[in-house]
């Protein structure tokens, strides 16, 4: 325990971001948006690795909290990529709007 | 054997040669100005990959960089297949008019980096290297699906292919912090272990978590209901890179997909079936998937007009099938499944190839562009197209018949004859629309001002070279049941 909270505390707590990532996702029609959406979802993982790491789920280790470092740099990565998109899809489109990005359907 | 870091370099052959090539060309690329010959470096370090693979020396499996990697014949056959279709994919790439006109350096290097990253996929043995590796395909995949850069189809595609990748993989690592707070490790011969011995671990959670991880992995394979992407994918990205989506994400997906359900959370018992969880359903669940991403593909195929597209959800179809031998839960099935995909690499990398071909001449992809083909020097590509289409359908005498013949007899076998007959309706349904590009080509009249068709000689030979194989291995199959056959060891070792 520390301060009173439990690993149950934690699990909530990253279950409510993890609910937020994909409402933002679902809702948002800006690109970059979606994208916060998105490094919300990771962040939700990352909070339920360290806790089960620190509170030790079925064994305690170090796993989780190596795992939670790879998660954030490759939500970097994933953030470059994504801008150098949106970036592309701006010159081509002026917007950032995804319901404009329909050519593709059907 | 569970090796180190420098004794497992033994059997890390094929993805230091990637690696090397990849950064290789990177740096030439920075030095050179004409980087038209970087392509051949491309084949030959992908060729060379194959060979490597090859030569690999003999060993029962291992566990490679402290238990990250596990080295069995399980990952020998998907490196290969994964190899093959970086060949492939090169090799189209080297005569596709639209990649010419984009930067050689940068599209090489992530071409190869994505192969490694398949390599990997199909051998890992811990979750921290799953979601690793199949984060370097999608981030590789991304970029190549966008890399024309002034086409808004490809920028559109590559964003649509962003955002779902994004959601799936978050939504998988999610699921997997589940599993690892149940389990207490990351590695998937412990999580086994952990989730058959302990009595207390809820059935319904690490349901959801294996629901969680299914986003993730179903995405690479374009399952229903992770599918969406991948028709947009499939038509905006340049048709090289349609190809490898197709035939190399896909089979990478299928390996690391197999390695997690099977030996990962299953048990293998004496007569070649597998036992999973009790009270965690997810083969009824995965049967429920597979029908309905069968379905759903070859419906939707129906109605396209753009050939690119009907192979897209051509894809989704075939995948369908492929999971057909993976839900039945046994080795029958797990050797079918392996036939189907070697089945489908051929004949999907030839008919992307042939509409490649035609895209070169045309600059089209619709259906009107094969009015006719045959009667407009096109004779050729559109026998070889009708080979590769009948060859998705299941026509007897080519590769497909093997494939869906070993898919069917196995649920047969297992008593799903339900699954079974599914299967074969869906089939009947499939020659409706993959027959509809064979009649325009032969009994279409040429558009006005259709222009005939010319290949230069490095199509051809590749062209060539797969209709002979759908035939041939139609005709011939016991070298792909063999080669299936030897590779369904799942290294566990003495933990």
């Amino acid at each position: 325990m520390v301060n009173g909270l439990t690993l149950n505390d934690f699990l909530i707590l990253g279950l409510a971001v993890f609910l937020l990532g994909v409402y933002c996702v679902l809702t948002r029609r800006n690109a970059i948006g979606i994208l916060m959406g998105i490094e919300l979802i990771l962040n939700a993982a990352n909070i339920n690795y360290i806790a089960f790491s620190f509170f030790g789920g079925g064994g305690a280790n170090y796993d989780g909290q190596v795992f939670a470092i790879f998660v954030i740099m490759l939500a970097a990565a994933e953030a470059v990529i994504g801008l150098a998109i949106i970036l592309a899809i701006y010159q081509n489109l002026r917007t950032i709007d995804v319901g404009a990005a329909e050519t593709l359907s059907g | 054997m569970d090796l180190g870091n420098f004794a497992s370099l033994h059997f890390f052959c094929p993805e230091l040669l990637l690696t090397t090539a990849t950064l290789l060309i990177v740096l030439v690329d920075l030095v050179i100005i004409d980087g038209a010959y970087l392509g051949a470096v491309a084949l030959i370090t992908s060729a060379g990959a194959l060979l490597l693979i090859g030569v690999e020396p003999a060993s029962e499996g291992a566990w490679l960089f402290h238990r990250m990697i596990v080295y069995d014949s399980f990952a020998v056959f998907f490196r290969v297949l994964i190899a093959l279709a970086a060949v492939v994919a090169v090799w189209m790439s080297m005569g596709s008019a639209e990649v010419r006109r984009c930067a050689q350096g940068e599209y090489y290097a992530i071409v190869l980096a994505s192969t490694l990253g398949m390599f990997l996929m199909a051998e890992s043995a811990n979750l921290l290297m799953a979601y690793l590796s199949l984060e370097i395909v999608s981030l590789t995949s991304y970029v190549l699906t966008g890399i024309l850069r002034n086409n808004r189809r490809s920028q559109e595609a590559a964003l649509k292919y962003l955002i779902y990748g994004g959601v799936a993989s978050g939504t998988m690592i999610y699921g997997m912090s589940w599993l690892y707070g149940i389990a207490g490790s990351l590695d998937f011969v412990a999580i086994n272990h952990a989730l058959f011995a302990a009595s207390g671990v809820p059935p319904l959670t690490v349901f959801i978590a294996l629901v969680l991880i299914l986003a993730g992995l179903g995405y690479k394979v374009a399952s229903v209901p992770f599918h969406m992407w991948a028709p947009d994918v499939y038509e905006g990205a340049p048709i090289p890179i349609t190809t490898f989506l197709a035939i190399g994400s896909k089979a990478a997906g299928f390996a690391l997909l197999t390695r997690f359900f099977y030996p990962g959370i299953s048990r293998l018992d004496v007569g070649g079936g597998w036992t999973a969880l009790s009270g965690v359903e997810w083969p009824q669940l995965l049967l429920v998937v597979c029908i309905i991403t069968m379905t759903l593909g070859n419906l939707a195929a129906l109605q396209q007009d753009n050939l690119k597209r009907l192979l897209a959800y051509s894809s989704i179809a075939q995948a369908g099938y492929a999971l057909m031998g993976f839900v039945l839960l046994s080795n029958d099935g797990l050797r079918a499944m392996l036939v189907y995909l070697f089945a489908y690499y051929v004949m999907d990398a030839g008919a992307f190839l042939v509409v490649m071909i035609v895209a070169n001449a045309t600059g089209r992809e619709d259906m009107g562009a094969y009015r006719g083909l045959a009667w407009r020097g096109g004779a050729v590509p559109a026998i070889a197209l009708a080979i590769f289409l009948l060859s998705l359908t299941g026509i007897p005498a080519t590769i497909g018949f093997i494939g869906k013949f070993y898919v069917f007899a196995a649920a047969i076998r297992e008593r799903f004859y339900v699954l079974a007959l599914i299967g074969i309706l869906n089939s009947v349904v499939s020659l409706y629309y993959y027959m509809s590009p064979v009649r325009a080509m032969f009994l279409g009249q040429p558009e006005e001002g259709a222009q005939p068709i010319a290949i230069g000689a490095w199509n051809y030979s590749l062209m060539g070279l797969l209709a002979f194989a759908t035939i041939a291995l139609g005709l011939y199959p016991p070298p792909v049941i063999a080669f299936a056959a030897r590779s369904l060891h799942f290294f566990a070792g003495t933990s």
